[in-house]
């Protein structure tokens, strides 16, 4: 009983995944759905299978620049998550400019950056970091900001500077948390970096698919949707990886199960 | 002049907010143990931020060994209802953090680290947590965590210890085990004490002097000296002596939440 549901636990997303690719070719069969409007499963693998060589090279492409997007975000929402959690009147006057700048579509952005850098791959990192590094940013300062006022006064009272509390205690105390937000923020570069590469590219997943519809090739615009989200969730397991591996103490009630 | 005293002393947080503390005046004595008891919002726990230096009075002077406090001393140990021990420390490590802060220890503990190391399994032992030093916290009890932050709290040797209603959390026999462990870590090796409770029990059973506080604003409304003989055993604790001073604290107390 104990063995099958933990072999039921580990296969579900699996058969899940499959029974949706069933479902979907049954219903493209079925209604005899044209492939440039809805293409079935065999017929987007098909042509994955034709265009393999061209598909990984946009798609090494588009990897490399979410990537390189995805790092300035970390280190520049650190940076700055830190500089906004240490500090209450910090916090109050970063944090509409941050909100408000994120709720501006990073779409509207990228021709923008295309005045400034030209078409290519540097929008595209821009794009990448611009809208990955806002969940690091507020991650960081949560976990900075909610220390405990007693454990605070603790080391206060024996004297500690901001910057010894902020090593001892709110740097690592806030570790699980900006963890849990490169799993968010990796899946979002790969959100930032597609976005950029339709608009204005010629080099990319996004620029493939842009180029795939406009000729009516949906079982390649298919392909290149299910290269993206097979790519974020295999960087996202990556960073859940490093989470757990990172800040074990903060899972404490998984560790037995897991 | 005693190790701790309040001259008249007032705080307000607020700049023209209310007294949460209004002309304390009390002198506590080297050695001594003292207990500060009161209704929950009193201000007892503003009396530690004071001692501590974490907050300057508004009104009065506050004196600790001899001059005016000016900011944190490095001579006085805290600990608090919840252990606030870091989970991603060990219990060692986690006794060990105020030798990296304090003087002389935070410039020497590279090179005296075996010595430090042992001082604080020597502090685990004392309190019963030998065989604990390599366990996180969340692998230790209520009354486990509590023991190891008041260690946490006395190894850097300070010469005064606050202890904010340090048992609140704790069922009532983990409680009495504590009392005792406290009773002998404080006549082992001599250090003053300033426990802020509300129960009077506790108060009585630890206490040479026990102060009674005032609803908001706080002030000291009783001072009453425990003239039990030590050393005390929990057994003291069902004698009519006893139950005389708690009776008095009571209906002092009873008189405040009336008022």
């Amino acid at each position: 009983m104990r063995i099958s549901s933990k072999w039921a636990y580990r296969l579900a997303p699996w058969l899940l995944t499959l029974l949706v690719i069933v479902v979907w070719e049954a219903v493209c069969r079925g209604f005899d759905v044209k492939p440039f409007l809805f293409p079935a499963p065999s017929a987007v693998v098909k042509t994955g299978w034709e265009l393999f060589g061209p598909i990984m090279e946009h798609a090494t492409h588009t990897f490399m620049t979410t990537l390189v997007g995805f790092a300035i975000a970390v280190v520049v929402g650190a940076v700055l998550g830190m500089v906004v959690g240490a500090s209450p009147i910090t916090y109050k006057a970063l944090y509409p400019m941050l909100v408000g700048f994120n709720s501006v579509p990073k779409v509207a952005f990228v021709p923008v950056l295309v005045v400034w850098f030209g078409i290519g791959t540097i929008p595209a990192v821009i794009t990448a970091f611009l809208i990955s590094f806002f969940p690091v940013v507020v991650n960081v300062a949560t976990g900075l900001a909610t220390l405990e006022p007693e454990l605070e006064d603790v080391l206060r009272s024996l004297g500690a500077s901001r910057l010894d509390i902020l090593f001892k205690v709110g740097l690592p105390r806030s570790l699980p948390f900006f963890f849990a937000s490169l799993k968010v923020a990796i899946t979002l570069a790969f959100v930032g970096s597609v976005i950029s590469e339709t608009v204005a590219s010629n080099m990319g997943i996004g620029y493939l698919m842009m180029g795939a519809s406009s000729s009516m090739n949906m079982p390649l615009v298919f392909a290149g949707l299910i290269v993206i989200g097979a790519m974020g969730v295999v960087m996202y397991e990556l960073f859940a990886l490093v989470e757990r591996r990172m800040t074990r103490w903060a899972n404490r009630g998984q560790h037995s199960g897991l | 002049m005693e190790f701790v005293e309040f001259e008249n002393v007032s705080l307000r947080y607020a700049e023209d907010g209310p007294n949460a503390i209004e002309n304390v005046s009390l002198s506590v004595k080297e050695g001594e143990f003292v207990s500060v008891v009161g209704p929950s919002g009193c201000g007892k726990s503003t009396l530690m931020k004071l001692i501590s230096g974490l907050k300057p009075p508004s009104d009065g002077y506050v004196y600790v060994n001899g001059r005016q406090v000016g900011g944190p001393l490095g001579i006085v140990g805290m600990a608090f209802q919840a252990a606030n021990l870091l989970p991603w420390r060990t219990t060692l490590e986690n006794v060990m953090l105020p030798m990296e802060i304090v003087e002389p220890y935070r410039s020497t503990r590279k090179a005296k680290r075996a010595e430090y190391e042992q001082m604080a399994r020597d502090q685990l032992a004392r309190v019963g947590l030998a065989g604990c030093e390599d366990k996180f916290p969340w692998e230790l009890s209520g009354g486990m965590q509590q023991r190891a932050s008041i260690c946490r709290a006395l190894i850097h040797k300070p010469r005064l210890l606050m202890l904010d209603e340090p048992f609140g959390a704790l069922d009532a026999f983990t409680r009495e085990e504590l009392w005792c462990m406290l009773r002998d870590l404080w006549q082992q090796q001599p250090f003053t004490v300033i426990l802020v409770t509300h129960d009077l029990r506790e108060a009585v059973f630890l206490a040479d002097t026990v102060y009674v506080m005032s609803k908001r604003p706080g002030r000291i409304l009783v001072r009453r000296e425990i003239d039990l003989p030590r050393p005390r055993d929990l057994e003291v604790t069902y004698t009519d002596a006893f139950s005389a001073h708690v009776q008095v604290l009571r209906e002092s107390i009873g008189r405040v939440r009336e008022s």
